[in-house]
C-alpha cells in the first residue's frame, strides 16, 4: 500500500491524541500491575466499595430521571416549533458550558438545608446537602444535556412522515411514538444515556459542594490522593475505571438495529 | 364518495385555494399538476396530516374535517415508501391491523390475502432495506390496502421508481384497482400514468384546480393554455397492433398506420411528444421511419415555440416548432405538411 504525504500526516496528528490516552491510562495500568496486593485491598476495602456502589447508582438514578423528562422534552424539541425555541435550547446547553464547580455552588445555593427548593423539600423528609439525593441531583444537572441533545438528533432523524403513515393506518401518536419513532431514535436515545451516566459517575466538583457525603468514588480518590499520595489514590482510580468499562462494553454489545 | 368543498390551506410556501372536488365511490381519481401546484398538501390534508385553514371534507357523507388521520380510515403511500424500516415486510403490512385490536387469527388472515394480492407473499420475512423499489412500493401499497380503507391516497407512487419499474407497477396499480375497487387518489406530474390509470383526472396549478374530466376530456379540450402546456402536447392516441417485423411492429391508430419499437400486442395507446416531429413542407428524406401527411388546422403561440395543430385523417397531432421556423415556413391554415419522427419516439403504453 502506497502512502501519501497527506494521509502520512493525518496518521501522525491523530497518532499524538491516541498515544496521549494511552500512554497517560497504560502508565496508570502498569504502576498497578507492578503493586497486585494494593489493587486486591481496595478491592476489599469496604469504603471503596461502598464509594463505587454510590457512584454507580447515583449515576443509574440520575440517568434514569434524565431519560423520563428527557425524552419527552427532546422529542418536543425535534418536532414542534414554537416562539423562544432557540432560547430554550440554549438555556439546556448552559450546564455544559459552565464550570462544574460554579454550577455546584449554584446547586448548593438552591438545594442547601434551608434553599429555595432544599428547604420546602426537607419538610417533606427529602434532603439533598450531604445526601444520596444530592448527589444525584448534582450529577443530573451537570449531564442531562447530554442525553437530550442525542434524543433531539435520534427523534429529527426520523422522518415525520413515518409517524403520519402510523397515524394514517389507525394509530394515535401516542402509538406512533412507542411503535414507530422511539424505537427508531432509540440507538441515539441509548448512546445520549451512556454519556449521560459516564458524565454523571465522573461529576466531582459539583457532587462536592452539594454532597460530599456519602463519599462517591471521585471524592474518595481525590480523599486518598490528597492525605495519602498517589500510590494510594490509584488502586480505587484504576478499580473504577475498570468497572466503567466493563459496563461500556456489556452496554454495547447488543445489536440494536435488526436491518 | 370523497366530497371535498372550498377547501384552503396555506403551509410553508404551498396552499389550496377554494378546493371543490367530487370522487365517486371506487373511482380512479388523479390529481395531475407541476411540482409545487400542492398536490401533496391537497392529499395531506385529506388524510388529516394538516388542518385546512377553512373548508369540510367529507367521507362518505362523514365530516372528517376535525377528525384526526387515525379516525379517518383512508390509506395513505408516500412516493418514497416509508416504510418501518425496522419491520419486516409482513410487520409492515400487519401494523395497521394490530394497532386497530384485530385479533391474532383474523391479521394473518388479512395480511396473507393482501400480501397475495400484490405478490409480496414471498417477500413477507423480508427488512424493506433489502428490497427493491418496486418492491418497497408494493409493501405500502400492501400496508394501505390491509385496513381496508374508504380512500387509498397515492402521492407520486410511481416517481422514485426506474422506468421498467414504474411500468410494471403502473400496471398492478390498475389491476389491484379493479379487483378491490378501493377510491382511489392518485396525485402526479406525469401525464402518461394519468391518462393510463384515470377514470377521471383533475389538473392542479399553483393551489387552484383548472379542470376536472374524463382522460380525453383533459388531453383532448384543454381548457386553458395553462392545461395545454401542461398535458396537451402529448400526442396521444388508442390503437392496435396489426403486425410486428424484426422488432418493428405496426401500429394502426383509426387508420392512420405508424411504427414504432415495442413487444405489445392487440390494443394499446401510444404517445409522442410534439417536440420529437419534424414539420415539413415537403417529404423530407431520413432514416425516420414514420412519415404522415396532413393539414395545418390551427396553432397556438407558447412562448419561444409555436404549438401547430395538423390533421391527419382524423387525428390531430401536436407539433412544436420554434417561431422562426414558422415564420420561414409562412404556414396558413390548411396547408398540405409531412410530419416525420422515428420508430422510437413512438411511445406505447
Amino acid at each position: 500500500m502506497r502512502i501519501d504525504r497527506f494521509s502520512l500526516l493525518l496518521l501522525f496528528a491523530g497518532m499524538f491524541l491516541i498515544a496521549f490516552v494511552c500512554i497517560v491510562l497504560g502508565a496508570m495500568f502498569y504502576e498497578q500491575a507492578l503493586d497486585v496486593s494494593t489493587f486486591l485491598e481496595a478491592m476489599e476495602d469496604p469504603a471503596v466499595i461502598d464509594a463505587i456502589w454510590i457512584s454507580i447508582s447515583a449515576t443509574t438514578c440520575s440517568t434514569l430521571i434524565a431519560f423520563a423528562f428527557g425524552v419527552p422534552l427532546a422529542y418536543l424539541l425535534a418536532r414542534r416549533d414554537f416562539p423562544g425555541k432557540n432560547l430554550v435550547e440554549g438555556v439546556l446547553d448552559i450546564p455544559m458550558m459552565i464550570p462544574h464547580i460554579v454550577a455546584g455552588i449554584a446547586l448548593f445555593e438552591v438545594f442547601n438545608r434551608s434553599g429555595l427548593v432544599g428547604g420546602p423539600l426537607r419538610m417533606l423528609g427529602l434532603t439533598f446537602q450531604d445526601s444520596f439525593p444530592g448527589v444525584v441531583v448534582a450529577m443530573l444537572f451537570m449531564s442531562f444535556p447530554y442525553l437530550v441533545n442525542s434524543a433531539r438528533e435520534g427523534f429529527r432523524s426520523v422522518d415525520p412522515r413515518l409517524e403520519k403513515v402510523a397515524r394514517s393506518l389507525g394509530a394515535s401518536p401516542w402509538k406512533a411514538f412507542l411503535r414507530v419513532t422511539f424505537p427508531l431514535a432509540f440507538p441515539s436515545i441509548f448512546n445520549g444515556m451512556l454519556q449521560c451516566w459516564s458524565r454523571g459517575i465522573s461529576e466531582f466538583s459539583a457532587v462536592l459542594i452539594l454532597a460530599y457525603f456519602p463519599k462517591s468514588a471521585p471524592i474518595l480518590i481525590y480523599e486518598r490522593f490528597t492525605t495519602y499520595g498517589l500510590s494510594a489514590s490509584r488502586p480505587v482510580s484504576v478499580l473504577l475505571i475498570l468497572i466503567c468499562l466493563a459496563i461500556f462494553a456489556l452496554s454495547r454489545l447488543p445489536r440494536w438495529r435488526r436491518a | 364518495m370523497i366530497l371535498i368543498e372550498n377547501l384552503s390551506r396555506s403551509w410553508r410556501g404551498f396552499s389550496l385555494k377554494n378546493i371543490n372536488l367530487r370522487v365517486e365511490d371506487g373511482e380512479y381519481f388523479v390529481i395531475l399538476g407541476p411540482t409545487g401546484a400542492g398536490k401533496t398538501l391537497l392529499l395531506e390534508t385529506i388524510a388529516g396530516f394538516h388542518p385546512p385553514d377553512q373548508g369540510r371534507i367529507l367521507i362518505n357523507g362523514v365530516d372528517v374535517t376535525n377528525l384526526p388521520p387515525e379516525r379517518r380510515g383512508v390509506g395513505f403511500v408516500y412516493q418514497d415508501y416509508m416504510l418501518f424500516p425496522h419491520m419486516t415486510v409482513w410487520e409492515n403490512v400487519e401494523f395497521g391491523l394490530k394497532v386497530r385490536g384485530v385479533p391474532s387469527p383474523e391479521r394473518r388472515r388479512m395480511v396473507n390475502e393482501v400480501l397475495e394480492l400484490v405478490g409480496l407473499t414471498h417477500l413477507q420475512n423480508r427488512m424493506p432495506s433489502t428490497l427493491s423499489g418496486g418492491e418497497r412500493q408494493k409493501t405500502a401499497l400492501a400496508r394501505a390496502l390491509v385496513i381496508r380503507p374508504r380512500a387509498l391516497l397515492l402521492d407520486e407512487p410511481l416517481s422514485a421508481l426506474d422506468a421498467n419499474a414504474q411500468k410494471r407497477l403502473r400496471g398492478e396499480l390498475k389491476r389491484i384497482h379493479e379487483q378491490t375497487g378501493v377510491t382511489t387518489i392518485h396525485v402526479t406530474h406525469n401525464q402518461f400514468e394519468a391518462y393510463f390509470l384515470a377514470d377521471r383526472i383533475a389538473v392542479m396549478r399553483a393551489g387552484s384546480i383548472v379542470q376536472v374530466g374524463s382522460p380525453d376530456d383533459v388531453f383532448r379540450r384543454p381548457k386553458d393554455d395553462f392545461v395545454a402546456r401542461f398535458v396537451g402536447f402529448e400526442n396521444l392516441f388508442e390503437g392496435r397492433v396489426v403486425q410486428r417485423s424484426g422488432g418493428i411492429s405496426t401500429i394502426d391508430l383509426h387508420g392512420v398506420r405508424v411504427e414504432a419499437v415495442t413487444q405489445k400486442t392487440g390494443r394499446c395507446v401510444i404517445g409522442i411528444r410534439p417536440d420529437d416531429i419534424i414539420l415539413s413542407r415537403a417529404p423530407i428524406r431520413s432514416s425516420m421511419r414514420n412519415v404522415l401527411k396532413g393539414e395545418v388546422v390551427d396553432w397556438i403561440d407558447v412562448g419561444p415555440l409555436i404549438n401547430v395543430i395538423v390533421k391527419v385523417d382524423t387525428l390531430s397531432f401536436a407539433v412544436l416548432i420554434t417561431k422562426r421556423s414558422f415564420v420561414e415556413m409562412n404556414l396558413k391554415m390548411g396547408d398540405k405538411v409531412y410530419l416525420a419522427f422515428k420508430a422510437s419516439s413512438v411511445h406505447v403504453i
